[in-house]
């Protein structure tokens, strides 16, 4: 299962806590290149919170990040992008009033550092253009480029979110529950794109799913999260045939 | 060419094109069209405020910042450039301090504005703005020694930009040239330049930045930029802008005061100017401005006319009162919103892109 590589990404005793509750309570955990990893769950499991820890968008109350092997606990969400963790997120998260394009181009933006160039054209920066173009071509959205972000039907959006996460070019890719609301034509191109970015092997994959079938096929390696905590890691099939999984969880979600 | 002039950044719509080559053509021959003094006071006034409600945009209407402050910067443009003019002498040097001391003074206060409190929460952010300006205003108002209190300061010009120098002894196509006509021409290229400046930082790559914090402030710093910086330089250039507007509205009417630049009145216009116009277009700052200066001081006229005409029509002379005015400019401002709610500019682009 685990590659002889060194992990890219490791979290040690990362602990969350809001009021008395502890979202996510001492998860240690490291991620190796080449190896795509399921993190399941029933809902409010702090799964979404263990990935707001990872790219930055919540603090951790105790424990650390580590990024090839840096401690990034106390960076910013930017500082972590520009290392290389690249986050697509649950809820669709895009900017509504503008194009498709222009959502894409300002991730590839921002990966070429071109964000404080205040007196180039946007318009004329070619390369960036077609680099957006490339992204929206992988997850089938480029005919829909000039369309404004928010008029976009659902299973769309969800895609866009992911061709933003591609543009960002990240060393370590965070899905979280991509295929969620999609229908069922729209899901394998996600799948696919996902299966190539792992057989790319030297990418990092850590993929929220509730379909079982899908996690059974992608993954890896299986970690479990229940109350914040983690109560399991191991291979596919052992971790789903594992009897405190199956009745306590992956029986109700595998239905979903 | 004319791309690179406009940042790529067309009308989008012949009406607008055409309203806005009809407005810059108007103003660049504003001296020969209507050469009396106070029409030509009128032109000088949409150039400073197109710059000013265009500097004010970048603020709202494409980063999303909630900004009270805008007329402080404008005031301490004007006041830059009065007090040096006043307490120094009537020389170019004198002018260049006032503008270089007047910009230092509002890129410092823009800076520490936005790195205290852009961090924090819009609305606490507008409140910090309204404190300052309000603290400036006072703080005018009480060192009437060196400001001349709520009298404003009168100032003399440099030779070449008073009325009463004259040039030529003959006139050009019936227009004298003096000094008047080289500030009107000052105001009408500054203001210009400035506003192609603004347009540029809106169609570069810094500018889509800013569209993505006004869209969505946590999805921009996923994406790997840091907003409170973008947000300050933002802060700094929108000042700036509306320090420039300052100088030259004082340079144009020889007098700053606190009714000309520091009044929350002049804030209020602003905020009317870019929503009549359109946020987050530059544009809309062209038509708003022109539109809201040109109906400010004839509408009263206007209603003079019409209030003399009803007479003897009952109520109706007194609602068209030249007094109410404003009331009417209210009304006009209410239907804007309601038919136009992304501006005129929104509303003719919008009408052009529907197929
Ligand atoms: N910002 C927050 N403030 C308070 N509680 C939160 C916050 N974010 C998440 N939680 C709580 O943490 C728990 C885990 O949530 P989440 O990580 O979204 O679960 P999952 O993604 O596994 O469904 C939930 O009980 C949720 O209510
Ligand atoms: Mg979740």
């Amino acid at each position: 299962m685990a590659a002889p590589e060194h992990p890219v990404l490791e979290t040690h005793g990362l602990t969350i806590r809001f009021g008395g509750h502890l979202a996510v309570n001492a998860v240690s955990c490291a991620f190796r290149p080449g190896t795509l990893t399921a993190i399941v769950g029933p809902n409010g499991a702090g799964k979404t919170t263990y990935f707001n820890l990872i790219s930055g968008q919540l603090k951790a109350t105790s424990g650390h990040v580590s990024l090839f092997g840096e401690d990034i606990t106390p960076l910013s969400t930017p500082q972590r992008t520009h290392r290389g963790i690249g986050r697509a997120f649950q809820l669709t998260n895009l900017f509504p009033r503008l194009t498709v394009l222009e959502n894409v181009r300002l991730a590839v933006q921002s990966r070429a550092h071109l964000g404080r160039n205040l007196w180039s054209m946007w318009g004329r920066h070619v390369e960036l253009i077609e680099r957006a173009e490339h992204c929206l071509h992988r997850v089938a959205l480029a005919d829909r480029r000039r369309v404004i972000a928010s008029a976009l039907p659902h299973g769309d959006q969800r895609k866009l979110e992911v061709a933003i996460l591609l543009a960002l070019e990240p060393e370590v890719f965070m899905f979280d529950e991509p295929t969620a609301g999609m229908s069922v034509d729209e899901v394998p191109v996600i799948l696919e794109l996902i299966e190539h970015i792992k057989a790319q092997g030297d990418k990092t994959v850590l993929l929220v799913e509730h379909k079982m079938d899908v996690v059974r096929s992608l993954a890896d390696r299986i970690i479990v999260l229940h109350q914040g905590e983690l109560v399991a890691d191991g291979e596919p099939a052992a971790v789903i045939a594992s009897p405190i999984v199956q009745e306590a969880y992956l029986g109700v979600a595998g239905d979903t | 060419m004319l791309a690179r002039v406009l940042s790529g950044d067309f009308p989008r719509s012949r009406a607008l094109a055409v309203a806005l080559v009809v407005i810059l053509v108007g103003l660049a021959l504003a001296p020969f069209i209507v050469p009396g003094t106070r029409s030509l006071t009128v032109a000088a006034k949409v150039c400073v405020f197109v710059l000013l409600v265009a500097s004010y945009d970048l603020l709202l209407g494409y980063t999303g910042i909630v900004s009270f402050a805008h007329t402080m910067f404008f005031g301490i443009g004007g006041y830059g450039v009065g007090i040096a003019m006043a307490r120094m002498d009537s020389t170019w040097g004198a002018l260049a301090i006032g503008v270089l001391v007047s910009l230092a003074l509002s890129a410092v206060i823009a800076l520490a504005i936005g790195l205290l409190s852009l961090r924090v929460r819009a609305i606490f952010f507008a409140m910090i703005t309204l404190a300052v300006a309000a603290f400036f205003q006072i703080l005018a108002s009480q060192l009437s020694g060196i400001t001349g209190g709520e009298d404003g300061i009168n100032f003399k010009l440099p030779e070449a930009l008073r009325p009463a120098t004259s040039f030529f002894e003959a006139t050009f196509f019936g227009v004298a040239v003096n000094g008047r006509l080289v500030s009107y021409y000052l105001v009408f290229a500054v203001a210009l330049a400035f506003f192609l400046v603004l347009l540029r930082v809106v169609n570069s790559p810094f500018g889509r930045v800013l569209l993505s914090i006004r869209e969505n402030e946590f999805r921009s710093e996923a994406l790997g930029y840091r907003t409170v910086t973008y947000r300050t330089v933002a802060n700094c250039l929108g000042a700036l802008g509306a320090t420039v507007a300052g100088i030259l509205y004082a340079i144009w009417l020889r007098y700053t005061g606190p009714d000309t630049t520091l009044s929350f009145n002049i804030m209020i216009d602003i905020l009317l100017m870019v929503v009549i116009g359109g946020m987050g277009t530059m544009y809309g700052s062209v038509i708003g401005a022109t539109l809201f200066v040109v109906a400010q001081n004839y509408l009263q006229d206007l209603m003079k006319f019409a209030s003399n005409a009803a007479q003897g029509v009952p109520l109706l002379p007194n609602l068209l009162h030249p007094d109410r005015w404003l009331l009417w400019l209210g009304l006009l401002f209410i239907v804007c919103v309601y038919y136009f709610p992304a501006g005129i500019v929104g509303k003719l682009r919008a009408a052009k892109e529907k197929p």
